[in-house]
């Protein structure tokens, strides 16, 4: 419940007078907004996020914080979530009082002085520092060099929705999500919308699931709605453990207040009564975004009893995982919740009908689950109309390798492959020639080569390319790419995350590590590929879950691709491949017990 | 478990104990309780799982020494031996793989004198290997406690190391 006392007495007039309890947090959200943006003061933001640590943004904000709230006073400081353009981090972002908006790319620590002087001593004393890198709003006699932050080729072919508040709001302020209109869509579904209305804007946006399967979220939901069970949960799968995805990760660290919303109203379409977000171990930034994320709704009337004033009540915690791979199947993580090994059951039953702890149960990936305010708050119409007829609305792709600016890209359905990599991308690294190859959707998705690239990005027309959407990753691999090695290295992580349950799976990708070794080797065998096949054929017919029904793709696809690189091997004659060659690749090889 | 085994250590028993009480105390709204999630509440706390927290963690679940000991075996996070002071993880990811994570490997691999998934011989640096650390746009990717560092090189990657054990050395880190 809102401690109405600590409401300023200007706004709570205002507030009283809209009878809401909504109306009143959005008086105090705009009271803080105004007190970080229109003071004398500059706002400093520094991007941060797992990118950002490991690009050295914390050594950069305990750098500014001498200038900041316990240092010299001098500046509001902000550690805001990530900066999807990845390869301008660390990020310090001002915003000059009476003025514009300054970023700095790639600063270091040592020049944190340097970059504070010209906004704190004076700008025409102290020039601009070198590091300052492209400024927003107008230009001027200071900034009138750089280049326009929303003119940059990553930002111009952006469409931000889940994005909207990456790099402008603390993740950990509710009133920083809320003076961005942020629970809006909450207080609008829960005191004027029936549960019905409120899935039935999702199922005509044409949402579909953003976890890999792509199914349509709202008849997803619609199989839990009926259901009268006095528990009903609605989980949210942040296992997230594709290598080179980090896009759930990405929105619980930026903004996890849009993740709480949409999980609430998923809760209120489904007369739901119970939320968990599941989280992998080890992953603290996210983990400690979501809690504190949480404890700030429960603070403010956002969650627990009668939610913003009204009949429905909701409850949400945080579900850690261990290391597995696996938990990220939805059956599979609704035994890790409950604490035991997270292998996948048997269906049916089917979650909506018995799930966590044997209750109705939904289970939605945090991109799906992220876009519901939007789709609330407008209309699942308006939401239609961006993306493509099949897959509305945007892609948040994760674009690393061999690519001149790795990042976390926000496309609105339909654009290219080729788009993403040259326009947003930047083409390849400096220092490569081209982009050969390119690994999509996680080490269960699959390879594509260039004849591939005009490939709108659209869950159907990635899937007949051979290759799949996924989670969002992009992998770039240049023209020294060893796919044979690379595939090795999919393999082998899939052989290492097998859960066990299933022996085609748990053998199959044993058996297929074993091939691509001895391929990596050159030391092929006549009937290897014919083995392949055999093996990734009774992986897809006698597997349980993805993990191995899917465990066959990525050769089946670099064959596609890429045929003559196995067929190469069997010759004899060439250089053992790959950093790993020589067969020194040193990996964790085991099967689970 | 037999009588004697649990008298073996009363302090450590009584710390876990500890840890698997605060799943409760800390928090304002009390989470769900489960095996995993007191197996991780010990390990976050002594960083490894030994014997007794199996049986400890078995009775506050109301849960067999089977069950646990399944749970335990199954999350490839848990350990059964303590670690050194710091754990480095080195990711071998596909994209961390593309830009060449194999030479940062051995660059560490070599500066801490190990050759797998070990602990240097001073006891000081568990080397471990990351099949993600979510960090992919400033790969390769290394970490010490979760705190991760990226664009590493063979170069930086040794440098690391050595900074790493100059200030466990000093007694800085935990």
């Amino acid at each position: 419940m809102v401690s109405r006392t600590e409401a300023p007495v200007d706004t709570y007039a205002e507030a009283m007078s809209q009878q809401t309890q909504y109306a009143l947090l959005r008086a105090r959200a705009r009271q803080r907004w105004d007190d970080l943006t229109d003071g004398d003061k500059p706002w400093v933001r520094v991007g941060f996020g797992a990118s950002g640590q490991a690009a050295g943004s914390q050594e950069v904000f305990d750098a500014l914080k001498h200038y900041g709230p316990n240092g010299t006073q001098q500046i509001n400081l902000s550690m805001v979530g990530a900066h999807g353009l990845m390869y301008l981090e660390p990020v310090v972002d001002v915003i000059v009082p009476r003025a514009n908006r300054v970023f700095h790319a790639n600063v270091t620590h040592e020049v944190v002085p340097d970059i504070m002087s010209h906004y704190i001593d004076g700008r025409d004393q102290h020039p601009l520092h070198a590091s300052a890198y492209a400024y927003s709003g107008h230009a001027d006699d200071y900034t009138s060099h750089l280049h326009d932050w929303d003119q940059l080729p990553p930002n111009q072919l952006q469409k931000k929705i889940l994005t909207a508040n990456f790099g402008d709001i603390d993740p950990h302020d509710i009133f920083q999500y809320i003076a961005q209109d942020g629970y809006s869509a909450l207080n609008k579904a829960v005191l004027s919308m029936t549960p019905d209305e409120v899935l039935e804007e999702v199922k005509t946006s044409g949402l579909r699931g953003r976890g890999g399967a792509a199914f349509p979220t709202g008849l997803k939901w619609s199989f839990l709605a009926p259901s009268k069970a006095p528990v009903k949960y609605v989980l949210c799968n942040c296992e997230e453990g594709d290598p080179g995805a980090f896009n759930d990760k990405g929105i619980l660290e930026s903004d996890p207040h849009r993740l709480i919303e949409g999980l609430i109203l998923n809760g209120y379409a489904t007369n739901s009564t119970h939320g968990v977000v599941f989280i992998r171990q080890g992953h603290d930034i996210p983990i400690e975004a979501t809690r504190r994320a949480i404890d700030e709704a429960y603070e403010n009337g956002i969650l627990g009893e009668n939610i913003l004033g009204s009949d429905f009540s909701f409850e949400m915690e945080v579900s850690l995982t261990g290391d597995s791979y696996v938990a990220g199947e939805e059956t599979a993580m609704m035994e890790a919740i409950e604490g035991k090994r997270s292998t996948p059951r048997y269906k049916p039953p089917f979650p909506a009908q018995a799930g966590l702890f044997q209750k109705p149960t939904n289970i939605n990936n945090v991109k799906t689950i992220a876009y519901v305010p939007s789709i609330v708050a407008t209309s699942g119409d308006e939401f239609k109309k961006v993306g493509t007829e099949s897959s509305s609305g945007t892609a948040l792709v994760c674009l690393t390798g061999h690519i001149k600016r790795p990042g976390m890209y926000e496309v609105e359905m339909g654009v290219t492959i080729r788009q993403v990599l040259d326009d947003i991308g930047g083409g390849v690294a400096d220092g490569s020639e081209r982009i050969k190859v390119l690994q999509t959707g996680g080490p269960l998705g699959g390879v594509m080569g260039e004849e591939a690239f005009d490939t709108e990005i659209d869950f159907d027309a990635m899937a007949q390319s051979g290759a799949i959407l996924g989670s969002g990753g992009i992998i770039v691999g240049d023209e020294t790419t060893d796919v044979v090695d690379l595939i090795r290295n999919l393999v082998a992580f899939n052989q290492f995350e097998s859960c066990g349950k299933c022996f085609p799976c748990r053998l199959g990708n044993t058996h297929m590590l074993d091939v691509l070794d001895r391929m990596c080797k050159n030391e092929a065998k006549p009937g290897d590929m014919q083995l392949l096949e055999t093996v990734g054929n009774n992986m897809k017919i006698g597997s349980l879950c993805g993990h191995g029904q899917l465990g066959y793709n990525p050769i089946s696809s670099a064959i596609t691709y890429f045929g003559e690189e196995f067929e190469k091997r069997f010759n004899g004659e060439l250089e053992k491949s790959g950093p790993f060659g020589d067969g020194s690749m040193i990996l964790p090889s085991r099967t689970r017990p | 478990m037999t009588t004697s085994q649990q008298q073996s250590r009363p302090e450590l028993r009584e710390r876990i104990r500890e840890a698997l009480e605060s799943q409760r105390t800390d928090k304002e709204r009390v989470p769900s309780i489960t095996v995993l999630s007191s197996l991780l509440a010990v390990q976050d706390d002594l960083h490894y799982i030994p014997d007794e927290a199996i049986e400890e963690t078995a009775i506050f679940c109301n849960a067999t020494i089977n069950d646990v000991w399944s749970v335990a075996s199954f999350y490839t996070n848990f350990r059964f031996t303590p670690p050194g002071m710091t754990t480095v993880d080195v990711c071998w990811g596909p994209t961390c793989h593309l830009m060449g994570a194999q030479k940062v490997l051995d660059a560490v691999q070599d500066e801490l004198g190990v050759d797998s998934e070990e602990t240097s011989a001073d006891g000081k640096i568990t080397l471990r290997y990351s099949t993600c650390l979510g960090a992919c746009a400033q790969a390769p990717v290394i970490a010490r406690d979760h705190i991760l560092s990226g664009r590493a090189n063979p170069n930086s990657a040794r440098q690391y190391i050595s900074d790493l054990q100059q200030e466990l050395e000093n007694g800085i880190a935990h």
